[in-house]
């Protein structure tokens, strides 16, 4: 009787899945259902193309929304795209999405944004929901407690035509993460120190689920940019459970639920949450009052270092892979062992993505900026994730903040998040970058790539290297 | 994706090991918006000189491969990165058959995914159709899925094995999607079950 009980208590993960499962036949992947479909131009045309050659249709439109922003120019967006095959992106996905009829925010539009930015604002994904789309930073959106996972370009295919998707379940594990943040320190930072602590193959076959205090205590925004992140630790996927700020956000946008259905949706949302005493495969647990300024020192998102701390030497990894990891990534890096963090002088500060790309971080950054002046060499630019962020924080003005302290301010997009759209890093140039990966590459060939919180960028920014903000 | 039917055709020979991803479609061609015509571009950077001219030392350029859908290549082929790009290529040039040793995972999974026959037989195996297409090149030979064989002029012939549920699904022509629509009635359920629990997402 006991073991019943206990087999019935679910995970918030467990119920999201049973509750989506249309096909579990044995020798079969299980087939599951996808509520909400997001798309942006680099991974979608193949996905048409194949749509078009079998003949298939795209099976709810209504379930899609597409933006426009991995390859769209962050300045002079009037002017044609220099770049052809940008352009032709570009033009492709404006192609399928008209022939498709599906919504898409194109580049003039006022909603236009990065996908996971103009995603939430739009009240486009709810708590409970299954959620793809063909990008791994999907995560983003289990800060609703939606189910939200990247996929590959025949995926895209997948769901297009079946509303389904073939997956295999994961595991569970709880990131538990209690006591109080410093004043300093932001979702950015417990999302490094948790990839710092347990590795980026530490997630691996699992969707973490982030519980604790200083969890229910993060904004929603904070929430997004924690979940953004679960995929550099290698989970599937991030996902916090809803609560009253979760109702609060979504309440009046535009695809959040009618008056009519508010309440019948808001019951179905309080039951989501994990059941007490459900069982998780794997838990780990932070204490937040821990957790300092993050600066990633590395080209992997787990080689990452408090601001007070040091550039590590390679034999400080009992690991043989780790010590070899971290030999490499110095070389590439250009750092030499025990230099002090605060010590690295930088060239460039990106402040943007869908990581760090919204209102809470601009005003954070602008805190920062007011009255500082950028330090001579070093480029800012200040990327916001959409154009409502744009046009909320001009509203604030936090825009002449930025621009009176020598910053560049900018239309949005995924800019120097991942470097196809010009904008970038040359050789050997080193940034401060609010972004989500330090890869060998990542912000341009050569260049080198320091994962910290908007407050620290802005802060290395006015400094012309890192510093600790708790000491300013 | 077309049916695997039992077929003839010639067998070229690319005698080189760990051929990966990133030769079989070089990472400049990935940005391109199609899925089709990556053919074109199949081993790029050694079928074609700088200047944009046939290599003619390449093997696959040889007139007498000219045609070929089996390929016979070296081991681990199709290593590096996970781009679907590469069973793309490979298609879309026009094989639909390879042989070879041992392939990367994620490639092995992708060929079948495309309406590819990727062939596994022992490295003496291997070594004698090299020799017998080394020595004959446009030798044709028959791949035949329903049996499980391959037949050689040279009497190098051979039987292989396939994991039933794949062999079934070339032999069908089914791709991933078409196999998820053999349950179009149970999505239709299931979409009108949520439709009454969830209905303000249909609203
Ligand atoms: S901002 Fe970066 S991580 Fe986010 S969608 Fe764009 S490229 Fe991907």
């Amino acid at each position: 009787m006991q073991a019943l009980e206990y087999a019935m208590k679910k995970t918030m993960y467990e119920k999201i899945w049973d509750s989506h499962l249309v096909v579990d036949e044995t020798g079969q992947a299980p087939l599951l259902y996808v509520d909400r479909h997001l798309m942006h131009e680099v991974t979608s045309p193949q996905a048409f193309e194949g749509l078009r050659l079998s003949g298939r249709k795209v099976r709810n439109p209504h379930s899609i929304l597409a933006t426009m922003d991995h390859c769209v120019p962050t300045k002079n967006r009037n002017l044609p795209i220099a770049d052809p095959i940008a352009k032709k992106q570009i033009e492709t996905m404006a192609e399928n999405c008209r022939v498709n009829g599906l919504k898409l925010y194109d580049m003039t539009d006022p909603n236009n944004g990065v996908i996971h930015v103009v995603v939430p604002e739009h009240g486009f994904v709810h708590p409970g929901m299954v959620v793809v789309c063909g990008d791994s930073h999907t995560a983003t959106h289990g800060a609703f407690g939606a189910l939200a996972f990247g996929i590959g370009t025949s995926e895209v295919e997948h769901v297009m035509a079946t509303q389904t998707l073939p997956q295999k379940k994961s595991k569970t594990m709880q990131v538990v993460v209690n006591g109080k943040l410093s004043k300093y320190a932001s979702a950015k930072d417990i999302a490094l120190a948790i990839t710092g602590k347990i590795g980026t193959a530490g997630g691996t076959g699992y969707v973490i689920e982030y519980t604790g205090s200083a969890i229910r205590e993060l904004s929603m925004e904070g929430r997004m940019t924690l979940c953004n992140m679960a995929i550099e630790a290698g989970a599937r996927a991030g996902l916090v459970a809803p609560d009253e700020k979760t109702y609060a956000y979504l309440k009046g946008r535009e695809f959040a639920p009618s008056a009519q259905y508010w309440d019948q949706a808001l019951a179905y949302w309080k039951s989501l949450p994990s059941d007490e005493g459900a069982v998780f495969d794997a838990t780990v647990t932070l204490d937040a009052a821990d957790i300092a300024p993050q600066v990633s020192w590395g080209t992997s998102p787990e080689q990452v270092v408090g601001v007070d701390g040091c550039v590590p030497a390679p034999e400080s990894f009992t690991d043989e892979i780790k010590r070899q990891a971290c030999e490499n990534a110095l070389a590439y890096m250009g750092l030499t062992p025990n230099t002090k963090i605060t010590d690295i002088p930088i060239d460039y500060v990106f402040i943007g993505s869908c990581t760090n790309g919204r209102i809470e971080d601009f005003r954070i950054a602008a805190e920062m900026a007011k009255g500082t002046q950028v330090a001579k060499g070093v480029t800012a630019i200040a990327v916001p994730g959409s154009y409502h962020v744009k046009q909320q924080a001009e509203d604030e003005g936090l825009d002449k903040i930025f621009i009176d302290a020598g910053w560049e301010w900018r239309d949005p997009g995924c800019s120097m998040c991942l470097a196809m759209n010009g904008d970038e890093l040359t050789k050997g140039q080193r940034s401060a970058s609010t972004s989500n990966r330090n890869f060998e590459g990542r912000q341009g060939k050569g260049g080198r790539t320091h994962l910290v919180s908007p407050a620290m960028a802005a802060a290395a920014a006015a400094a012309g290297h890192f510093v600790d903000i708790r000491k300013l | 994706m077309e049916p695997y039917k039992k077929h003839e055709s010639i067998a070229a020979l690319l005698n080189r090991s760990n051929v990966d991803t990133d030769q079989i479609i070089p990472k400049q061609f990935l940005k391109r918006v199609e899925r089709s015509g990556f053919g074109v571009h199949l081993f790029h950077d050694w079928r074609f000189n700088d200047d944009g001219s046939d290599n003619p030392e390449f093997e696959l350029n040889k007139p007498a491969f000219k045609g070929a859908k089996i390929l016979v290549a070296g081991d681990n082929f199709g290593c590096g990165s996970s781009r679907e790009h590469a069973p793309w290529a490979i298609a879309d040039y026009g094989f639909n058959t390879i042989i070879s040793t041992s392939y990367a995972d994620i490639f092995y999974n992708n060929c079948f995914k495309n309406g590819i026959l990727a062939i596994k037989v022992d490295k003496e195996q291997l070594d004698k159709l090299m020799i017998e297409i080394a020595a004959n090149e446009g030798v044709r030979f028959v791949v035949d899925l329903e049996n499980q064989q391959v037949t050689t002029p040279g009497g190098n012939d051979f039987n292989f094995e396939i994991d039933p549920f794949r062999k079934s699904n070339l032999v069908s022509g089914l791709d991933d999607i078409g196999l998820t629509l053999k349950h179009a009635d149970k999505i239709a359920q299931y979409e009108q079950q949520h439709k009454k629990d969830y209905p303000w997402l249909w609203a």
